[in-house]
């Protein structure tokens, strides 16, 4: 098409689109987009253009692809039909598959499925218009979005690619480099720094894939700070709230706890799990007291002041309720 | 089962508040929710439009292809709409080819503009008998709280208005813009217990045994119509939407579409 030779870097080390060797394409994160979603985030990165959604755990059909232990994790990737220069048949493809299935690998070791038996997590990731590494892009909002949907997850993934160009290595390939270089290798990270996810494709040696996971990796932890910013911006206000809710449903459950032996089992099981790498007698100390401490609830609850107004404010409700409804007919 | 208690109870909802003339979203039962579209935001197609209606959100791509016409049109352009209501965009989507839903509301898209003559077919030839334009209008559903058909339908047309040809690339002269002639929206209302409600909500539309669409043109003319739903309309509710449809897409052609 143009006779010049094809140049990626120039003379002054900058990129054809004047990003360094070692430099990410700008990114754009916002979260929860989406409201009929249990969590969603909207992600640009360069000219990607990624929503993701999650939904679940939810009911999983055909039955028999429940598992009994833990939740089945299941990622969708498409391309929207005008995400590409030519229009792209609407559907699944073999390329499409694939990438859900390795990107659904790259969730599975993180997401807690273990709480949540029997049952599925949806993951959909939507390419509206592709640039280069839309797979790993759509792994960073995935990210995301499980976490708005508040299902809990052992690390963020977050995901960057890397490749070769010009003999040369480089951060986050763009459309060009990604069509015409010598290498790509996307790889996906948790923040205790475990691969969940790594492909690659063209040419490249030993020493050069030695020297492309510190490259990659350093992009994965710039790409794990954008992420965390845009969760403090969207959830950082919790913060607060989080530590009063707690408070409340630890006496609740302590003033129902009026049978010694329960209490005793129960305190086990807290001390227990706590003190697993501690020696006998100091658990011993430790369980009585917490024992004295359950007791001590127990005792302040059984004057039942707090819990008889409790009460009497939620039969108010009901009957503020009833008298609302009767109004409405 | 649970969908149907679900649908049960909203339904009650709905009615009690339909009742004391009232809507989920405190609107008049002839409003419409705020819309916001955004045009050529994929670089990657020709012609573009995301759309917020309410809580309602889609995009439509418009790409080309240079192909043979059909044998009975042989200097006209093709147009193919098709609409995906893709699992990301509400929990009761599933993935897979399009089922009769989507294929409705494509259909339904598709006839506004092709009848409405929105798009001059003939100018989309470019050898009589062996190649024209084929456009396709691809419309992508992102979150489902009701009245996708009126937010495709205006989606597509907002992404025709700005969609440029690529001749010069595919070596067929100058480029061009999409030869638009006409301005068609389409209103759908539903039909809950007697009363007619446009632009219904997910909750309104669950609950709803019908829904109209009405597409009406710049001058005020009709160029689709649609009932869908296991309910029945009297003649005089259809009237009545048809009055509705076109005065709400006359404002909404003045107030969305005149500035793109």
């Amino acid at each position: 098409m143009n006779n010049e030779p094809t140049k990626f870097i120039d003379e002054n080390g900058l990129r054809v689109d004047g990003r360094r060797t070692d430099e990410i394409r700008p990114m754009k994160v916002d979260i929860g987009v989406l409201s009929r979603a249990d969590g969603s985030c909207y992600l640009e990165w360069g000219n990607n253009k990624i929503i993701s959604a999650v939904y679940g755990p939810r009911e999983l059909h055909p039955r028999r692809m429940q598992r009994p232990d833990a939740a089945v994790i299941r990622y969708k990737y498409n391309m929207a039909s005008f995400s590409v220069e030519d229009r792209q048949r609407p559907g699944p493809s073999r390329r499409s598959s694939e990438i859900s299935k390795v990107s659904s690998e790259a969730f599975e070791p993180v997401v807690m499925t273990q709480f949540y038996p029997n049952t599925v997590i949806d993951v959909f990731s939507e390419v509206l218009e592709a640039d280069a590494g839309t797979r790993t892009a759509a792994i960073n909002a995935a990210t995301l979005a499980l976490i708005d949907a508040g299902i809990p997850l052992k690390s963020l993934v977050s995901a960057c690619a890397v490749g070769k160009v010009d003999g040369q290595l480089v951060l986050d390939l763009n459309k060009k480099e990604d069509n015409e270089g010598e290498a790509d290798l996307p790889v996906a990270i948790t923040q205790d720094g475990e691969i969940t996810l790594i492909q690659m494709d063209g040419h490249l040696t030993e020493d050069e894939i030695k020297q492309a996971m510190e490259l990659v990796k350093n992009g994965c932890q710039q790409i794990q700070q954008i992420q965390r910013e845009a969760l403090l911006k969207k959830f950082g206000q919790y913060e607060e709230a989080d530590t009063e809710i707690q408070s409340v449903p630890l006496t609740k459950k302590s003033s129902k706890q009026e049978t010694e032996s329960v209490d005793t089992e129960s305190s086990e099981l807290i001390s227990g799990n706590i003190l697993s790498d501690e020696s006998s007698e100091n658990r011993e100390e430790q369980e009585t007291d917490t024992l004295d401490i359950l007791e001590d609830e127990t005792e302040q609850s059984e004057d039942n002041e707090d819990d008889s107004d409790e009460e009497d404010f939620f039969v108010e409700i009901v009957r503020n309720n009833t008298e609302g409804e009767s109004d409405d007919q | 089962m649970t969908s149907e208690v679900m649908s049960k109870l909203k339904k009650d909802y709905v009615y009690h508040l339909m009742l004391k003339e009232k809507r989920e979203d405190t609107r008049a039962f002839d409003e419409i929710r705020d819309i916001s579209i955004e045009t050529g935001l994929i670089g990657n197609a020709e012609g573009s439009a995301k759309v917020y209606w309410g809580d309602t959100q889609l995009i439509v791509g418009v790409k080309l292809q240079v192909g043979e016409p059909f044998p009975d049109t042989p200097d006209k352009g093709i147009i193919i709409t098709s609409l995906e209501l893709n699992p990301i965009a509400s929990p009761d989507f599933e993935a897979g080819p399009p089922k009769e839903d989507a294929i409705e509301i494509a259909r339904v898209v598709d006839r506004g503009i092709r009848e409405s003559g929105a798009i001059d077919l003939n100018k989309l030839c470019i050898t009589e008998g062996e190649e024209v334009w084929t456009v396709f209008i691809d419309v992508n559903v992102l979150n489902d709280d009701g009245n996708i058909m009126d937010a495709a339908s205006i989606g597509a047309i907002a992404a025709l208005m700005t969609t440029n040809i690529p001749a010069e690339s595919e070596g067929y002269g100058e480029d061009m813009m999409m030869p638009v002639r006409d301005i068609p929206v389409g209103i759908s209302l539903v039909d809950i217990s007697g009363e007619l409600m446009v632009d219904p909500t997910y909750n309104e539309e669950s609950v709803c045994d019908t829904k109209i669409t009405v597409v009406s043109n710049q001058d005020g003319s009709i160029s689709a119509m649609q009932k869908s739903g296991t309910g029945s309309l009297t003649e005089e509710k259809v009237l009545q939407a048809v009055n509705i449809a076109r005065t709400r897409a006359s404002e909404i052609r003045e107030k969305y579409l005149s500035n793109i």
